[in-house]
């Protein structure tokens, strides 16, 4: 078997674009047949990437590292530094049927530490900023009726905070923990996720800050055998936001699904990262961000890069990313990065569009009859709602469609 | 009953060379339960005037006056157009991300109708609608154009023109890159609309191959922004025969003199 490349440079039917980016791929693959390098410089493989618990071993990054390079980095220097956490910079509460939270996990006491490894600045001091990370359980075989929340409140805008989470979903435990980001602060939150065997878990991060929060954040996850891992990353507030979601398998048949919604007003910059590891043969994985950028200086970013390895033979991935610009003035990047080092594998696909809501669009519907303000809703309702209509807890699916309608009345005004 | 009527139409656009005249005094009355063919050479603006009439913001009304039933069509937004019963078919619709079809069918009929659709015999008139225009079921669902064929796209046009039940119709080059199976799929979806006899249509077109399937009782030949000359189908299987070149430059004058005479 052969392996199969698909690229799709599909547009949302519009021309494209001055000022945006969608770049080709950083693609290796010596093994496979079909290769479209754009003729761009190969980066070396993800899987060099630095990881550490050691602060020293990361710079302050100045902007021009690959992985920095989106980034307004001269926003970050407090997130960046290697401070604690400014009194009551955050408060936090969890709600969990009983006996799910167990203490607080120390630095280098398991299982903290045995899935994330610090892989960026950002992440490393706030891992060496926490001293106790919050530990929650589900326990094997638990089907908990209402989802686990853990709500992170930020005490102002400026406040420096650090935060570490571990959560362990026991062996054949479904479950949904809803990580929910208010209020404002410079958090940089680290998130380590063990997926037990058969284990059915989402992890869905809401980001509804308020204007001037910043917030950084690694969220790594471990899913194990034949275990289903979904992390659904919504960004709507905040100044700034990087989330980096990354995955990767400890046992064959797991899949892992990482989906994002985000929508980018005037000077917001909301950037999104994802990493999945095909380290183990015979698993699954879906990768789908779907954002909306409205006014001056809304930038996002969408980097997805997927790395199967060369023993994760029957591999089957996908990812895509998709942006709807709704005005002028916006950037969206969009970097799909795909490795390969076996051509034994079911399927990888990568696709990533920008389009925009153009006059055109706007002219075809109110042809038909629907007025520009119900026409404008219907499109970005439509295209945000497939990654909302993924989280599947009707009370969140509903203020977050809440939320949205509020942006959008925002780019009426 | 209701009329159409155009009033010595003058329409420019904005170029980079600067405003461009592009229709010079238009006339044309079309009333319910009559089919007029508009036929004329590449860049005559036929399409400029379909597009007019539907308000697209490119072109600027120098002069003149669309009425329907007497309301200035002009001083109506584009949408308030649609309501009041005008319908443009488009010769190159545009793919809308994020709306379903089923989502964008219902929303317009909404719309047009200012109430929603009883939903039980909505979704049973969309479903033998698309059956009957050979529509796949599972494109309810897909976005809006998007990744249609041109002729799938020509097929979704006509569908809404059915659901929508429009006072006039205006088909834009329609049957433009359609094979012959799916001119004569389309062709029987506008005369369905016309058989309930509520509606009048305006054929815009190049060929006479639409006029096969679709019979117009009204034949105006475009060339130059002008209509220069009309009659009945019998005009069209001229056409056919001779083609517009006998309306090359100096031509004109003396047809639109001699339709003129006969009118």
């Amino acid at each position: 078997m052969t392996a199969e490349i698909t690229t799709e440079k599909a547009r949302i039917g519009a021309p494209s674009i001055a000022g945006f980016t969608e770049e080709g791929e950083g693609l290796v693959s010596a093994k496979v047949d079909h290769s479209h390098n754009h003729g761009l410089t190969v980066m070396s493989s993800r899987a060099e990437r630095l990881t550490s618990f050691d602060v020293a071993d990361f710079a302050l990054p100045t902007g021009r590292e690959e992985e920095w390079r989106f980034s307004p980095v001269r926003g970050l220097a407090n997130l960046l530094s290697d401070a604690a956490t400014d009194g009551e910079a955050a408060a936090f509460s969890v709600e969990a049927p009983e006996g799910y939270v167990r203490g607080s996990l120390a630095q280098g006491a398991a299982p903290r530490g045995t899935v994330l490894t610090p892989a960026d600045r950002a992440a490393v001091v706030a891992s060496a900023n926490t001293d106790e990370a919050l530990h929650v359980v589900i326990p094997a075989e638990a089907e908990p009726a209402e989802p686990v929340r853990i709500l992170v409140h930020g005490g102002g805008a400026g406040r420096r905070s650090n935060a570490h989470y571990v959560l362990e979903a026991g062996a054949n435990s479904r479950s949904v923990v809803i990580l929910e980001h208010t209020g404002a602060a410079d958090h940089n939150g680290n998130l380590e996720v063990i997926v037990g065997e058969g284990a059915k878990l989402t992890v869905i991060s809401v980001q509804l800050w308020e204007d001037d929060a910043k917030h950084l954040a690694q969220h790594d996850a471990q899913v194990g055998k034949d275990a289903v891992y979904k992390h659904i990353a919504v960004s709507l507030g905040g100044s700034i936001v990087r989330l980096n979601s990354n995955v990767r398998f400890a046992g064959e048949g797991a899949e892992a699904e990482l989906l994002g919604l985000y929508f980018a007003d005037a000077g917001q910059h909301l950037e999104h990262r994802s990493f999945v590891d095909h380290n183990v043969a015979n698993c699954k994985s879906n990768v789908l961000y779907k954002g909306a950028l409205q006014g001056k200086n809304a930038h996002t970013v969408w980097v997805g890069d997927v790395l199967i390895q060369k023993q994760a033979l029957g591999t089957d991935s996908y990812e895509k990313n998709q942006n709807l610009v709704l005005t002028d003035g916006c950037r969206a990047d969009s970097v799909p990065n795909l490795e390969i080092e076996t051509g034994l594998i079911e399927g990888a696909g990568h696709a990533s569009s920008t389009g925009r809501f153009d006059d055109e669009h706007l002219f075809y519907l109110m042809a038909r009859g629907i007025p520009e303000e119900v026409a404008r809703r219907l499109v970005v309702r439509g295209f945000l709602n497939e990654i909302i209509q993924q989280i599947k807890v009707p009370a969140l699916e509903e203020r977050l469609t809440e939320a949205v309608e509020r942006e959008l009345a925002a780019t009426e005004n | 009953m209701s009329t159409l009527e155009i009033k010595d139409l003058h329409v420019s656009i904005d170029t980079e060379q600067g405003t461009k005249e592009i229709l010079k005094g238009v006339s044309l009355t079309i009333r319910t339960g009559e089919t007029h063919a508009i036929m004329g050479p590449n860049g005559s603006g036929k399409s400029t005037l379909a597009s007019t009439i539907s308000g697209h913001p490119r072109y600027n009304v120098t002069g003149g006056t669309i009425t329907l039933d007497g309301e200035d069509v002009l001083a109506m937004s584009v949408d308030e157009r649609a309501r009041a019963g005008l319908f443009l078919a488009m010769q190159y619709p545009v793919e809308v991300p994020g709306v379903t079809m089923t989502n964008f069918l219902r929303t317009a009929k909404t719309a047009i109708d200012g109430q929603a659709p009883a939903l039980r015999t909505w979704t049973k008139d969309v479903k033998a609608a698309m059956q009957q225009l050979r529509i796949d079921a599972d494109f309810a669902q897909r976005n809006v154009n998007e990744g249609f064929s041109g002729g799938e796209k020509k097929r979704v046009e006509i569908l809404q023109l059915e659901l929508f039940k429009p006072k006039f119709a205006v088909l834009d080059e329609t049957d433009s890159g359609l094979d012959v199976d799916a001119l004569k799929i389309v062709s029987e979806g506008v005369n369905r609309a016309h058989a309930e006899g509520n509606m009048g249509t305006m054929l815009i077109t190049h060929y006479t191959r639409i006029l096969r399937y679709i019979k117009p009782e009204f034949v105006h030949v475009f060339v130059d922004g002008q209509i220069v000359e009309e009659g009945g189908p019998e005009l069209a299987d001229r056409l056919e025969e001779e083609g517009y070149d006998r309306y090359a430059k100096g031509a004109g004058a003396a047809s639109i003199a001699a339709a003129a005479a006969q009118a």
